[in-house]
């Protein structure tokens, strides 16, 4: 009853989208105020009926209603509760209603405070974005319906996969879900700025904190994802390049240099052709990830609904989307004109040169992920793209990017003094050079990568540190200077600094550990120990321990420096006797600096255990710079100019503070 | 719609240009999605193995090469320590060779320490396995993507394939009858 409920629910939510999507849109081009108004209501309205068929859905499995054919395929009575509410989503057709769910959420946030955007903006807006909600609620009832029902009632459900039972992945797709279909908002405005055929500063200041929410939503969505490859599949590896790693990397990257575009059409009214084209390509981009993992286009681990019928709607949906998105682009973009110049050094020449390096990261990636595709269809041979591919043409990229990223924020708008910002920088080149110097002593002049990765790192971080003491005259002016401007910095001045930071520890991160990680494996009995990285790590005992619906063996290692005990752990093994599948459970000490990664392997013949152990020095900074872009995000969405949106009338709430 | 101002045929080409590539983009895709990864036709269907001759990857086993199939029908497993769904299918594997089905493994692009370590770590299912370092030996039997097994009969010919990581269900419906058949007489 409670699931036809939200199978009738849904039905009314695409019904909503089709008004929603047509009567503002003609509202706006004969300039009709009240059918412009059908949008706000229209939109809040299939919010609520998207979320009550949520509900729906996840009152079957919190009630293990083995009547649903979801529910049977997917959950188990066993489950533990959170299991069963993270299980809504574990499967293709939850997934895709908590997908709409979070699409509609936006469109209800725009619709609720968007009060002080001009009518027929915010009309045209809501109606590109009921647009995408016909779509997908038409994709979800008529191949994804997760409210089927099936006959006769098994007795219990089918769904228990142990790999799937983790909280780290209970609870990424609903960040890179808020990423993704977030950045949907940032083309609905792109699409009704091409029809309207204006694109000014105000417009800028609309989109960017949709794109900002969006952003850091994504950012975690991605973290949380590769923290939970790192100790769930127990290889020791943060990032494998996977397709559908490359498919949230994708929209990130175009994302990020959206969100510096939109900067210079804030700022500045120019670079407009060139932002709606991005806002378009990052969505499309998302849309394209959906595609991949859904169609068996590419196949992944991930690829968990593998059917050609759901492909072929959503390259339908792609089609009219995307295509009819950049055919309106052609159409109407080259009419776009911007009134601000510059000069080849300035900011928005920094800005510009950030947009193209992070274009082409997005481009080789996209390039690295279709590239097995493409050679497959003209009939080459079967290949697949590796780290290796990345390393030669992402890593050159980003490098270039660092450089600039220091010096960029330093320059001024329209024209700026190069040598001057150049002095400026000339102590965190110092910093940087010494670092690199103490880096080559300490690798003995092996490695070319450690030295170069930790000195961009260096480079970037003392270079954002000595952009933010200009700026407040530290050691410059008196205190009560340097107060006054402290308090008076904006907080998007400070986001940026802060996640600027953020990227330079990340990439401290992704250096230190992907170059000196060490590892060690060996079979132990209890009482043996290995030496790794001057660390002892001593095998006490092995026990049983029984769970739920597994048998467990859990060892007892005791991790010593110079004799002195300093953490115990317990690596553990399941086995799943229905589903025959053995899990590793890795045991992790971690100091904030570096991993101590223990994995317990096969029993032996001889009364002994094969230890794998890694010491992986600098690893959580990967994932600690990736929350403190977060914050910086954050802290720029709280900027009083976004929360106040256009420069009249009364004050609107943050629409973050909704998706937040 | 302000009137354009800038209609040089250069500069609305270039606005053109994401839709062509839009365009080129879908037609890839159309053509990809005919294939539905699980479903691989294989055009090594009933022909016989190709020649190979691999080294072994464990100290204590012997590698495996061509002379190696035939005479009793055997299951030819590719997988790869850097795969996940080999790592996912490894427990099925388990359970077959414990029931006596004579199993064959090729370490696919595996470094040989990575592919020990992934062995030792989660057991060794295998009678004989050998080292593809390079992969010719998996563009021969044409392999999509790892993890792929086949079904040889006691000819040494290709009789069935496999991609994708084995379940439980799998081997009672696509495998275990195909074998059975094979084995009768």
């Amino acid at each position: 009853m409670i699931a036809e409920l939200g199978h009738f629910s849904l039905i009314l939510a695409l019904l909503v989208a089709v008004v929603q999507s047509i009567l503002p849109m003609v509202g706006a081009q004969r300039a009709s105020r009240p059918m412009m108004d059908v949008a706000a209501p229209a939109a809040l309205l299939q919010f609520g009926a998207v979320a009550l068929a949520f509900a729906a859905l996840t009152h079957g499995y919190v009630t293990s209603d083995f009547s649903l054919k979801n529910v049977v395929e997917n959950s188990h009575s066993l489950k533990p509760l959170l299991y069963k509410i993270t299980g809504v989503w574990g499967n293709h057709e939850g997934s895709m209603l908590l997908w709409a769910l979070i699409l509609t959420l936006y469109g209800a946030a725009v619709a609720a405070f968007g009060r002080n955007l001009p009518p027929s903006l915010k009309a045209r807006v809501l109606s590109v974005h009921g647009m995408i909600g016909v779509g997908f609620l038409a994709f979800i009832l008529f191949t994804s319906n997760p409210f089927l029902r099936v006959l006769p009632v098994p007795p219990d459900g089918q769904g228990l996969n142990p790999i799937l039972q983790d909280p780290g992945l209970a609870f990424h797709p609903p960040f890179l879900y808020l990423g993704y279909v977030g950045f949907s908002m940032a083309f609905s405005f792109a699409v009704a700025a091409l029809i309207e055929g204006r694109v000014d500063p105000a417009w800028a200041r609309w989109v960017r904190p949709w794109t900002l929410v969006a952003w850091c939503a994504l950012t975690l969505g991605i973290c949380l994802g590769s923290w939970w490859a790192y100790y769930e599949l127990g290889w020791g590896g943060w990032w494998a390049w996977d397709p559908v790693e490359n498919a949230s990397f994708m929209p990130w990257l175009s994302g990020t240099a959206l969100l510096h575009s939109a900067i210079v059409v804030e700022k500045r009214d120019t670079l407009k052709g060139w932002t709606i084209f991005l806002a378009l390509v990052t969505f499309s981009l998302s849309l394209l990830g959906t595609f991949l993992v859904r169609s068996g286009v590419l196949s992944s681990v991930h690829a968990f609904a593998v059917d050609p019928a759901r492909g072929a709607f959503i390259l339908a949906l792609l089609v009219i989307a995307i295509g009819g998105s950049l055919v309106l682009f052609a159409l109407r973009a080259p009419a776009l004109r911007s009134t601000g110049t510059f000069a080849p050094i300035s900011r928005e020449s920094a800005l510009i040169l950030n947009n193209l390096l992070l274009a082409t990261a997005a481009l080789t990636v996209f390039l690295g992920t279709l590239y097995p595709l493409f050679l497959d269809v003209i009939g080459g041979d079967k290949v697949s793209v590796g780290s290796p591919y990345y390393n030669a043409t992402f890593v050159p990229l980003m490098v270039p990017l660092v450089l600039v990223m220091a010096a960029g924020p330093m320059m001024t708008w329209k024209r700026a003094d190069l040598a001057g910002v150049l002095m400026r920088l000339r102590v965190a080149f110092g910093l940087a050079l010494v670092v690199a110097v103490i880096m080559i002593i300490v690798t003995k002049g092996h490695e070319a990568m450690a030295p170069l990765g930790i000195a961009l790192a260096a480079w970037l971080l003392f270079g954002t540190a000595q952009e933010l003491a200009d700026r407040i005259r530290l050691f410059q002016a008196p205190w009560e200077v340097v107060r006054n401007r402290l308090v008076h910095t904006t907080r998007a001045s400070w986001g940026m600094s802060i996640a600027h930071a953020g990227l330079a520890v990340t990439i401290a991160g992704i250096t230190i550990a992907s170059g000196w990680q060490q590892e060690a494996i060996q079979t132990l009995k209890p009482g043996e120990s290995i030496t790794l990285a001057g660390d002892v790590y001593r095998f006490d005992r092995v026990e049983p321990l029984p769970g739920p619906n597994y048998s467990a063996e859990q060892a007892t290692v005791t991790l010593s420096h110079d004799g002195r005990a300093f953490a115990t752990v317990h690596p553990s093994r399941r086995t799943y006797p229905l589903q025959r599948m053995t899990t590793t459970d890795v045991a992790i000490h971690t100091d904030g600096f570096s991993d101590r990664y223990v994995v317990l392997g096969d029993p032996q013949p001889d009364g002994g255990w094969i230890f794998r152990i890694y010491y992986n020095p600098l690893v959580p900074w990967v994932w600690f710079g990736a929350l403190i872009m977060v914050l910086g995000g954050i802290m720029s969405l709280s900027d009083r100019r976004l929360r106040i949106g256009a420069p009249v009338r009364k004050p609107k709430r943050a629409g973050g503070e909704l998706a937040a | 719609m302000p009137p354009d101002t800038k209609s040089n045929p250069g500069r609305r080409l270039l606005f053109l240009l994401p839709v062509l590539a839009f365009l080129g983009l879908v037609g890839v895709f159309t053509l990809g999605l005919g294939h539905d990864p699980t479903a691989l036709p294989s055009a090594m269907i009933d022909k016989p193995a190709p020649a190979f001759a691999l080294g072994p990857v464990m100290a204590d086993k012997p590698g495996l090469g061509r002379a190696d199939l035939g005479g009793k029908p055997v299951l030819v497993n590719f997988f790869a320590s850097w795969c996940a769904p080999c790592r996912i299918e490894h427990a099925t594997l388990a359970g077959l060779a414990a029931s006596g089905v004579p199993l064959y493994g090729i370490a696919y692009k595996d470094k040989p320490e990575n592919a020990q370590r992934f062995l030792t770590d989660l057991g060794d299912p295998y009678q004989k396995i050998g080292l593809d370092l390079d992969g010719r030996t998996a563009i021969d039997f044409g392999v999509y993507g790892v993890p792929e097994t086949y079904i040889l009969d006691r000819d040494g010919r290709i009789r069935f394939r496999y991609a994708g990581a084995l379940t439980d269900e799998v081997l009672k419906t696509e495998i275990l009858p195909r074998l059975a058949a094979l084995e009768r007489p």
